[in-house]
Parts: structure tokens; sequence; C-alpha cells
């Protein structure tokens, strides 16, 4: 048998096959797509498992049906759902086996189940791995919410679920006209600092862009960073910030006409106004370091009295929860106003409903996963969701009343402070090119020299291309 | 002998190469359609557009960004790997001069050969872990905490624009030389001795014998490095992945094809234009690789 054997592969031919493998081991893209093109597009919810339409059941899940939910297991934990929604839901259909998933990176769990036809029935969609919800509806793959809102709250009698939402709920996970997305969390933006540390200096949270200079230098003389946030992963807080002073300068229509790709948007004053006067923070008052730390290593800072004012969400407290030391006493700041004409007054507020939930369409039991998104919407389900994550749901003064961290009665309080004065985007959801081309001029504006001009300018530039680009499906608001 | 051959060679090549088939051929080719469609990813259907998504790629910035800097990897990468990997193999094998007639290394070379090994062994997202907090831009950091003790000012290794790709490239290169330290010891072992001796008596200093010996010797391995390194050149996802700020960032300053093709895959959802970029890096490493064969041929000397 020694022919077979060939004593010595040559180099020459072991190297091309070594380069063959190299090289063929790259683009694992579509390793995802198991079977593309060959699925058939039944898009019929006639043939979806339906039960008995009753009071308790207005939605008609069929009882029996398993269903299966994924939780992005982050800032927010996953215990609301594990512990408050899944034994509401049960108690409710004690038949119906809920399959309970969590992970990190909701894209790499779960796009391929779309791809193979086969998606869990609800998803909270989150995470810096989060999927293009726009792509995902789109593509006819989320399940019309219009049934859940219509339907009548779990606990709240003589409502509806719609009624029982702060307003702007629906529209904020509405796309192109109709209600696919649950946003559930309710978030305020604006500059978090520590109680304690202002109160030993005797210091109070601005309201004027030139009370919040003189408080910056105030920090800067004690040694303490006055502001700061983390450019290696979150630029997104810092981006919110100046879109949210441009909207307080102009008005919230500055964030529509941005969200619409309106010509010119950004090169609007009001745009650049805000650019130029935390291009002016980010020069004098941060640390260029900042630009190389992720978030969690920048909150620590901030917990350990290191940095004054740090740019987040309400749900900063929470992710901070065990490294904030006693007595720190998490305070929220609305954005100080940049000129003394700005149109919005100091108090208003980034505000808005976020955390995307939504449905699988073409999942096996569709019901199942409105019915679980009205559990998590029920009063019991809202309180049971601010006391474990301290973040306010959409479900309208559902914890009011209850103390249940100096954060978020702190941001409860900013919120009712601003009144209607609340404003939001979206543009970073329905166009991740944008969001991320933000992120960048964001990074080159604070920490890399760069100006209010050539920030507007990039960010028109990347608009109008995002507008022109045929692929990327349009939204408006 | 000659029957029951062929049975036997394919006993032993069905299930690898059916694995090959599937996971790696078959992905391949689909990678190929999907260049030609607009497919975002969420459904099974796909839309057939030509030669679209190549025509964008063309005037796509980032792409051409990414491939300067596969550019420079590909030039700096395989140089410095393979000049220090041959210098540490050289010590460790030859520079220790000829004790009793025979040629050996540094003392304690077998103790650093295994050292310089070290490196191979750790999954390189540990590396681009490790190596994050080695160049963390505070004093937390362990080379800045070091410069801090000195009063010397935070170097912002990958939050400088400008010393953001070298800092990944220095990474890249302390993870790959202790493989070649040892591809190029075994070379070495193979260069049989009496040449060296031959060429000590003649009065060669251990520069003469690592130029006019050694490398020519050890061409064709060298060859062999040369060809996996710049294959290496073009991926170095991981580590821009998990190192760089902003993913690929500063703004876009440490950038690489690999991530490009994930990030308008996975983060847009364009996997049509992103199986284009596939294509196109299936070419150029296709083309590097016929190429460096190509070009350094040369007769190597049969021992």
């Amino acid at each position: 048998m020694s022919d077979i054997f060939k004593p010595e592969v040559d180099r020459r031919t072991l190297l091309r096959r070594a380069a063959a493998v190299g090289l063929l081991a790259t683009p694992a893209v579509s390793m995802l797509s198991a079977c593309v093109g060959g699925g058939d597009d039944s898009d019929d919810n006639a043939d979806k498992p339906s039960g008995t339409v009753s009071a308790t059941n207005p939605l008609g899940v069929k009882e029996d049906e398993p269903l299966e939910i994924v939780i992005f297991n982050g800032g927010l934990g996953t215990k609301y759902a594990t512990d408050v929604d899944i034994p509401s839901y049960n108690k409710l259909f004690p038949n119906s086996k809920v399959a309970f998933s969590q992970t990190e990176e909701i894209a790499t769990v779960v796009q391929p189940r779309f791809t193979g036809g086969n998606p869990p029935d609800m998803i909270n969609n989150s995470g810096s791995k989060l999927m293009d919800q726009g792509a995902l509806v789109q593509a006819g793959q989320v399940q019309d919410l219009t049934e859940l809102f219509a339907a009548p709250s779990l606990d709240i009698t003589g409502k509806t679920v719609k009624d029982t939402l702060i307003p702007g709920t629906v529209e904020q996970g509405t796309f192109n006209g109709k209600p696919y997305v649950l946003n559930y969390a309710f978030t305020v933006f604006g500059l978090w600092y520590s109680g304690k540390l202002f109160k030993d200096n005797g210091w109070t949270a601005p309201t004027t862009w030139a009370d919040f200079l003189t408080l910056l230098d105030a920090m800067k003389a004690k040694g303490i960073t006055p502001y700061g946030y983390a450019g290696a992963n979150a630029p997104y807080y810092q981006y919110t910030v100046i879109l949210a002073s441009a909207a307080k300068i102009g008005g919230a229509d500055i964030l529509k006409n941005i969200d619409n790709l309106e010509p010119n948007a950004w090169n609007n004053d009001a745009v650049k106004q805000a650019a130029a006067a935390w291009a002016e923070v980010g020069a004098k008052y941060s640390d260029k370091s900042f630009l190389g730390l992720k978030h969690t290593e920048v909150q620590l800072k901030q917990d350990q009295y290191k940095v004054g004012f740090y740019p987040s969400g309400s749900w900063l407290e929470n992710e901070q929860a065990k490294d904030t030391p006693a007595g720190f006493d998490y305070q929220l700041a609305p954005l100080p106003s940049v000129t003394t004409a700005d149109k919005l007054p100091a108090t208003a507020l980034y505000a808005a409903a976020g955390e995307q939930y939504f449905v699988a369409s073409k999942g096996k039991n569709p019901k199942g996963g409105m019915e679980f998104m009205r559990h998590m919407l029920s009063k019991a389900g809202a309180v049971g969701f601010t006391q474990l994550t301290k973040t306010l749901t959409v479900v309208s003064g559902a914890t009011d009343g209850m103390e249940i961290s100096p954060g978020l009665t702190s941001g409860n309080k900013a919120l009712v402070a601003a009144g209607a004065d609340t404003f939001s985007f979206r543009f970073d959801t329905w166009y991740k090119k944008l969001d991320d081309e933000l992120r960048a001029a964001t990074n080159e504006l604070m920490f890399q020299g760069g100006t209010a001009d050539k920030f507007v300018t990039r960010m028109q530039k990347a608009a109008d291309a995002v507008k022109a680009d045929s692929s990327i499906e349009k939204f408006s608001r | 002998m000659k029957h029951g051959r062929y049975p036997f060679i394919i006993g032993f090549l069905i299930v690898p190469v059916a694995i090959y088939g599937t996971f790696v051929i078959a992905a391949y080719v689909q990678a190929f359609q999907l260049s030609f469609t607009n497919w975002r990813g969420f459904s099974p259907n796909v839309d057939y557009i030509g030669f679209d998504n190549f025509t964008k790629l063309f005037h796509d910035s980032t792409f051409w960004k990414a491939i300067q800097h596969h550019v420079l990897l590909l030039i700096f990468l395989p140089l410095l790997t393979i000049i220090l990997a041959l210098f540490f193999a050289f010590l460790l094998n030859v520079g220790g001069g000829s004790k009793g007639g025979r040629t050996q290394g540094v003392r304690g070379s077998k103790f650093y050969r295994v050292i310089f090994f070290f490196p191979q062994l750790l999954a390189l997202a540990l590396v681009a872990v490790i190596f994050s907090r080695v160049y963390s831009p505070d004093e937390s950091g362990l080379i800045n905490g070091l410069l801090q003790q000195f009063g010397a000012g935070p170097v912002l290794f990958l939050a400088d624009s400008h010393l953001a790709l070298w800092s990944i490239l220095a990474v890249l290169v302390w993870q790959g030389v202790g493989f070649y330290v040892v591809l190029f010891s075994a070379g070495m072992g193979s260069i049989p001795t009496e040449i060296y001796e031959a060429a000590a008596l003649d009065g060669a200093t251990r520069s003469t014998l690592f130029f006019k010996i050694t490398l020519p010797l050890l061409w064709s391995t060298l060859q062999v490095a040369w060809v996996y390194l710049g294959i290496a050149a073009f991926d170095a996802f991981a580590l821009v992945n998990v190192m760089s700020v902003d993913r690929g960032g500063p703004d876009g300053a440490t950038t690489v094809l690999g991530l490009e093709i994930y990030r308008n895959a996975f983060d847009y959802a364009q996997f049509g234009y992103a199986s284009a970029m596939g294509v196109v890096l299936f070419f150029l490493t296709l083309t590097f690789a016929a190429l460096t064969l190509r070009v350094t041929r040369r007769d190597t000397v049969e021992l």
C-alpha cells in the first residue's frame, strides 16, 4: 500500500491549501442564512393558534399553547420578566408553558431564527447588539400591536391598554402609521451628579449656561474632572445631550426635522450653537483620555467622586447599583439653557419611551406574545418592573407616591417640572448608519479638536447620503 | 494492491469533505449569491440587483479606508513579525556560538522557547482584552500607570487616531512572533550542523552565519510565514472589534474589512452589501497569496 501515501506533500501544495483554508474561513456572513431564497412567505395569521375570546382573555390566546420570550440582559436585568411578568401570565394561563431565555447579544441569538423561519414569540430588542428594528418591520416580521393597545387593561378597570400609557408611547413604536413596537421603559435623559458631592461643596444644579461653566470651573479647581462621557462605546450619550440642547435652543421641531431627513436639518443654527457650546465643554472641562474609556469605566469614576457631571438616561442608577457608595445620592439635572433666548424653558427634558419589545408575526404564538405584553403593561407589572429596575415604565402614574430610590424620584420630579416640554428623536433606531456616523462625529467634536461647523457639515452629508440610499427604508413622524 | 485503494481513500475523506462542503464551500457560494441581492437578513426572500452592491462599494470611502489599513498591515505585520521571529530563533538555536563542536542557542534557550509560545496559546479575544488594559488611557492602564509614576503624560494609544492602528499592529506582532520562532527554529534545526561548523572554521562571524547560511536555507519556511502573515493582515477583525475605540475608530482610524462586513451585516442589516465586501475580500486574499507565491519563487537548496 505504500504508493497510496506520497511520502511528503510538497511545501508549495501545503501552502496553497493552507492559504485556501485561511481565506475561506473569513466571511462567515452567509452562515446565518441557512436557506435564503428557499423559504415561503406565508404571512397568514388565520392559521395561528387561537382560543376563545372572553373577558379574561380579550386577545383570544390559546390556553395551552407554549410561549417563548427572549429578554436582553443588560442594565435592567431579567428579574422583572422571570419574577413578575411570567408568574402573572401563568396565573391566567397555567397550562401555557413559558420558555424564557436571556442574552446579552440579541442579534446574535435571535436573528438567525428569523431567517430560519422559527422566531421566538416576544423579543426584547435592545443592547448594543440589537437588531435593526426598521429592517425587521420592512421584512414583515413584526406583529401589528393595534389589537393589544385596544384590549382592556389587565388590572386598571375600565381602561384600554392604550388609555393607561403615557401619551406618545404608542407613537414612539409606530412605523409608517402602524404600532409595531412597545417601548416599555420610560427614560429621562440629562446630566447626573452626586447629591452628596454637591451638598458637601454647596453646589446647586445650574439652569443657565453661565452658571454651568462657573460650576465646571469650581469642580476643576477641586481636582474633579468636571464633565465626561465614554468615547470608546458611549458617544451616544453625548450626542443625545448635544441634540437635546439643540432642541432647547430652537424648539422640538429641530429633532423632528432631523428624524424626517429634511433638507438642511443639521445645518440649522440651533444645532450649530449646541455643538459649539458642547465642544467648548469637551475641550476645557473634560479629559481627552475618556475617548479611550468604556461607559462602565467613566461611570465608576463618577461613583468614586472623580467626575462631576455624567450624561446618561435614568437606567444609570440601577446599572451602577453595586458600585455606588452609600449616600452617593444620584440626582438628575436637565440640560442648562444654552442661550438666554432658548425656545424651550430650562426645565425642558429629553424623555422618551425606550427599550423595545416586539412580537414576531411569524412566530408560533403571536397572540400569546401580545398577551404577555398586556401583563407587562398591567399596574402590577409596571410596579414590579420599577421596583426591580429603578426605571419608570410607560404605564402612567403606576408608581406615583412610592419612594423607590433617590435617582428615580429625582428623574420623576424633573419629568413633572418639564410638563409638556419633553422631546425625543428616533433617527438612531430608524437609521443605524446615521447613528454610527454621529457617534464618530461627536467624538471628533468633543475630543479631537472638531468644530461645530465641521460637525454639522459632516452630519448633513451623512443624512443626505442616507436619504439618497434607496436600499434603506425611510420613516417619518 | 491497486484494488480497494479508492474505497480506502474515500472512507477517510468523506466526513471531512462533507463538513467542508457544507460549512465552507456552500457558505461561500451563498456569499457570492447574496452579493448580487439587497437582502436585509430578516426574510427568506431575496431580490437580485445585479452589480449595484459592487458599484456602491467602489464609491464607499470607508471601504477604501479599510483597504488602506490592510495595505499598511500587509507591509508591516509580516515584516516586523518575521524579523523579530528570525532574530529570536537565531539566538535560540545558533546565537550561543559553538561549543564542543556543536552550535547552540543562548543560555536558557529551551525556557525562552516555551515562553515565546505562550501568546499563541491565548484566545485572540483574551489577548485583545488584556491589551485593552495595557493600553488603557488612564492611570489604571499598565503603560500609562507606569508613565504616571515618572510624571509623564498619558499616551492615548487607542484613542489617538495616529497611534491606534500601530498599537493594534503591535499586539498582532506580539501574538504572532512565538509561533514563527517555533517554525523558524524547526527550520533551523533541519540545517545540518556541519555547514555551520565548516563556516565557523573558515572564520565566519555570527552575522555572516545568519545571512549566508541560515537565511538562504530557510527560504521556503520564510515564504510560508509571509503568506500566513499576509492572510492574517487581511483579517485582524477580532482585535479591532474588541480593542478599538467606537469599533474601528476613533473615526474609522482602525477599521478593517472584516469589521465593515460585520457592521453592514449585523448593524445595518445590509447583508447583500456585506456579502459583496466578503467577495472582494476573497479575491484580495486570493490575489495576495498567488502573487506572493509567484514573486518569491526561487530555487531552494535541497539538503
